[in-house]
């Protein structure tokens, strides 16, 4: 009778529904927001790594012509952090500076020149404490605390045993250990940090528009810094240019930017540098780890032991969560039993880490891949029958209580082999090329958020109005992950519509539902969820409508996007129609979906913290990389990278691909060029020359397989697609190093350098062979 | 200290006066508005300030604004005809060249630079168009992609 079906575009290659802004420079991010009358913002740092502040003199500053206030640290003595139980830092620095670069007063003025003169004419005086630039030295016995609340420059130890390792180690036919150092890496987004505060005197009312990932924390920080109800407070987020987790926390940009807006009773704007963008840091903490593992002839893991230390930096932020990860995630990837884990996160003298991408699980997972490639070897069993040998059964419950009902590891496993001609070629291969393999895996979204405070875990609202529009009201906060655009499929493809009828707001606390933002790979999980159900309600309003208006039962009711009809003889009533028919009752119509995660995923109470690592589904990733090493200069080649990503279902494929493309390549980063170096404190690598960030001309292709386990909670199946690939490049880096030239690299980043080093070694001890892969 | 300058910026002519020690970036940005050009660093590191002169993609962090005296000045915000998206902005939108799209304008002008001057370039010639960008986002394979696809629609007419 008629050619109406729905539309359907989940599963498909859907180009993001904000690319037209961003390609056309029409995309505004806040340091974009240029206004008249805006005053610039700039902040004095500490020049010392530790120290008690003995006097900020301002007076110098207060007097330059175009100066209109300077806050320091007596202006707030209110504390922020983004966990309720370590909140330890002060937007600018109170008694004591912990590490170079810490905000100690910040200046508004008519320009930035003058805000930046104005900035140097401050004076700190301290008395200098001993500074720790490691986690050991922090951790010595006379060390000086750099938080009274914290002897011992302890954050947090964690310490579990889960079955018995010495059991199990007695059953192992092969028990190795080993030690491994990651360097500390940072986000490095491209776009810097900035805010924008309007302070309203008249109504006493704050506006902040920041580059976060979190407007919600922002939110509450504000209100915590500022002794301001949240009522009073609004958050904007515009388009943010990346953030990698460093945006998860509110940064102290956002605050003291408000605290000028407020002292003047106006408006500022602070975008800072690049350099200072790296100080504010909240990147991954340098790691050592031990690790010890038992492994049976037939390739099961019998026994798994592993000490972590995390160097987190001056304050707590993110850090007991990323210790607990560390430990938490050794699990949900392989059925392992005798586990024991002692992390301790350390506080000490530089920039306070925080969350990235993979948050905790990533320099574990190098270690553990690593160790097992390099047992497999000297066994002599195929690294892929060694992860086989050790897969889960779904759905299961870990030791550690971890929820897996979905589990496409195997067919990862099978596609990277195949894929890469493993069996062809690895050992036979020329001189100096090598393959190599490892898995990983993901949460999609922490279970139980960070503010428990008994909300859904997500909520969506749709509009519906006169003009036949539907409206998406999301506070999840689209930061280039695709999160908008997977929002709006989610809720045509249940109302059968095409994309250009829905839109999307989000990102503006006065209009859209909170949300605990964008972080832990939760919005596709959580919000897509809420964005099915809230979708599910309207098309009940639609369906019941179109009934009353056909005169047929609501369950008669066939919805074909475009066209409501009873039975495939009804010419039926089309969408426009059946809105108007909707909007008879009730006017405009609003419908509100949610999400809750069930209490099964919520981890288990078997260990102080152990709700950490608690998910709805597990993304898992397996990877082959193949390299070829450069003997005579120690250059590595990432000649090709194969990865397969089961992230239960891809609602949009194209998203999906490049979000494990760039997972994989910022794990390469990782592997191969970035640290952030310290001289004493101050960090020598706070630009883009001197933090290596690979560029096009060192960047592989790579071949993205996706594997859809379809998770029976997960949106139409989906699991998280953004982090779960980044770790297993670093072991399958040095894995397939291992296997080109027979050198094992433990320690991070395999940077040229080190490869010419090693292999310097190894010519002059001549003829040993050293013990490395395949 | 400022100075006359006449140049032609999206196919505008302006006569301004101009700060001797503005940079092209912020007077792109701050005087004129067009916050399409991107700060990504503190100069000369990252490619998302890259605009065109005369054709030639240029880091305008590194350039002073009073040096276009006489040049064409190309930003992102010239790109595409009559409200429609030219052949490199489909290309970065269609391929998912842009995540975050703070890179993007930088690396849309260098492709577009690249294009004008090589309509049909191999991939070891976009690699090298391209090395001076960066992007955090992407991994790069599908910018590649996008280049290499807006070049198919130059070629066949379908998009400037």
């Amino acid at each position: 009778m008629n050619e109406i079906r729905p539309t359907h575009t989940i599963g498909g290659y859907v180009p993001m529904i904000d690319g037209p802004e961003k390609v056309s420079g029409r995309a505004k991010y806040t340091a974009d927001i240029i206004q008249p009358g805006l005053l610039a913002g700039r902040i004095f740092r500490s020049p010392y790594s530790h120290g008690e502040i003995l006097d900020v003199d301002i007076s110098a500053a207060l007097k330059l012509p175009g100066v209109k206030a300077i806050v320091t640290g007596a202006d707030c003595d209110k504390t922020f952090g983004v966990l309720p139980i370590a909140r330890s830092e002060h937007p600018l620095a109170r008694d004591r500076v912990r590490y170079r670069g810490e905000p100690v007063a910040a200046v508004a003025a008519i320009d930035d020149a003058t805000a930046r003169r104005a900035v140097e004419l401050i004076k700190l005086k301290v008395r200098e404490l001993p500074a720790y630039y490691t986690a050991q030295s922090a951790l010595a016995p006379d060390a000086v605390a750099l938080h009274e609340k914290k002897p011992g420059n302890l954050e947090r130890d964690v310490l579990f045993e889960l079955g018995s390792t010495e059991q199990g180690f007695a059953q192992a036919d092969l028990v190795r250990e080993g030690t491994y150092n990651c360097a500390e890496v940072c986000q490095n987004q491209m776009e810097m940090h900035a805010a924008v505060a309007e302070y309203d005197a008249v109504r006493d009312r704050m506006t902040v528009h920041a580059s976060t990932q979190v407007p919600y924390y922002v939110h509450l920080m504000l209100s915590q810094i500022l002794g301001m109800e949240m009522s009073r407070i609004r958050v904007v987020k515009p388009h943010v240019g990346g953030g990698f987790g460093c945006r998860t926390e509110t940064l102290n940009v956002e605050l003291i930017t408000a605290l000028l807006a407020r002292k003047i009773g106006g408006g500022v704007r602070t975008v800072i540098t690049r350099e200072e963008t790296f100080i504010t840091h909240r990147g991954r903490p340098e790691t050592d780890i031990k690790l010890k593992i038992g492994l049976r002839k037939d390739g099961r893991i019998t026994a798994v032991e592993c000490e972590c230390y995390q160097r987190g930096g001056a304050h707590s932020g993110y850090g007991v969560v990323t210790i607990l990860y560390a430990g938490s995630m050794l699990y949900a990837i392989y059925d392992l039993h005798n586990v024991k884990y002692l992390g301790k996160r350390v506080l000490t003298n530089t920039p306070p880490c925080g969350a990235f991408r993979g948050h905790g699980t990533v320099d574990i997972r190098f270690a553990f891949e690593s160790l097992l490639d390099q047992m497999a070897a000297e066994m002599g069993l195929d690294p892929f029958a060694v992860r086989r040998a050790n897969f889960l059964s779904a759905p299961t419950f870990t030791d550690n209580d971890l929820m897996v009902n979905s589990y496409g590891l195997p067919e990862c496993v099978d596609w990277v082999e195949q894929a890469s001609g493993w069996k062809k070629r690895k050992g036979k291969m020329p001189k100096g090329k090598g393959l190599g393999m490892a898995c990983s895996h993901y949460i999609s979204g922490a279970s139980k958020p960070v503010n428990w405070t008994g909300e859904p875990h997500a909520t969506v609202k749709i509009k519906l109005d006169f003009d036949g529009s539907v409206v998406v009201l999301s506070g999840a906060a689209e930061i280039g992950q695709g999160s908008s655009t997977i929002l709006v499929q989610s809720v045509a493809e249940v109302l059968g519509l095409d994309l250009s009828r829905i839109r999307i707001v989000t990102g503006d606390s006065d209009v859209v539902p909170k949300d605990n933002g964008s972080y832990s790979s939760r919005v596709t999980f959580m919000v897509g969820n809420a964005a099915i159900d809230a979708a599910q309600n309207l098309k009940r309003v639609l369906v019941n409508a179109a009934a009353r208006k056909l005169e047929a039962k609501p369950e008669d009711i066939e919805c074909l996007g475009e066209l409501y009809r009873a039975g495939a003889q009804d010419k039926g009533a089309t969408f426009d129609e059946v809105v108007t028919e909707a909007l008879k009752d009730t006017g405009t119509i609003t419908v509100t979906g949610n999400y809750s995660t069930i209490p099964e995923s919520h981890g288990g109470k078997k260990y102080r913290g152990s709700a950490i690592g608690g998910t709805m589904g597990y993304s898992y990733s397996a990877q082959v990389v193949e390299v070829t090493v450069d003997e005579d200069t120690g250059v590595v080649t990432v000649d090709k990278v194969w990865v397969a990503h089961d992230c239960g279902k891809a609602l949009n494929r194209l998203t999906v691909e490049g979000q494990v493309q760039g997972s994989v390549w910022m794990g390469m980063g990782q592997a191969m060029s970035e640290e952030a170096a310290y001289h004493e404190g101050l960090m020598l690598t706070a630009n883009m020359l001197d933090y290596r960030v690979p560029t096009i001309q060192d960047s592989p292709p790579i071949e993205c397989h996706i594997v859809e386990s379809n998770d029976p909670h997960g949106p139409f199946g989906a699991k998280e697609a953004g982090e779960g690939s980044l770790a297993a490049f670093l072991p399958a880096l040095t894995n397939a190093i291992a296997n080109a030239i027979g050198v094992r690299f433990n320690d991070l980043p395999v940077t040229p350098d080190r490869v010419f080093e090693a292999i310097e070694k190894r010519r002059r001890s001549s003829a040993k062979k050293t013990n490395g892969g395949a | 200290m400022a100075r006359i300058v006449k140049f032609v910026l999206n196919d505008r002519a302006r006569t301004d006066a101009v700060p001797n020690n503005i940079l092209l970036l912020d007077y792109l940005r701050e005087i004129v508005g067009l916050t399409g050009t991107k700060t990504g660093c503190d100069g000369g590191e990252c490619g998302a300030c890259t605009v065109l002169i005369d054709d030639k993609p240029v880091l305008s962090c590194l350039t002073l604004a009073a040096s276009v005296e006489g040049h064409r000045v190309d930003t992102v915000e010239s790109l595409g005809e009559g409200g429609h998206l030219s052949a490199v902005q489909r290309g970065f939108h269609e391929k998912l060249g842009a995540q975050c799209g703070y890179c993007t304008p930088g690396f849309i002008m260098a492709s577009a630079g690249l294009l004008r001057k090589n309509p049909n370039p191999t991939e070891a010639e976009i690699l090298e168009a391209l090395g001076s960008n960066i992007c955090r986002c992407t991994g790069y394979v599908k910018i590649i992609e996008a280049v290499q696809f807006a070049a198919g629609l130059r070629a066949q007419g379908i998009a400037p």
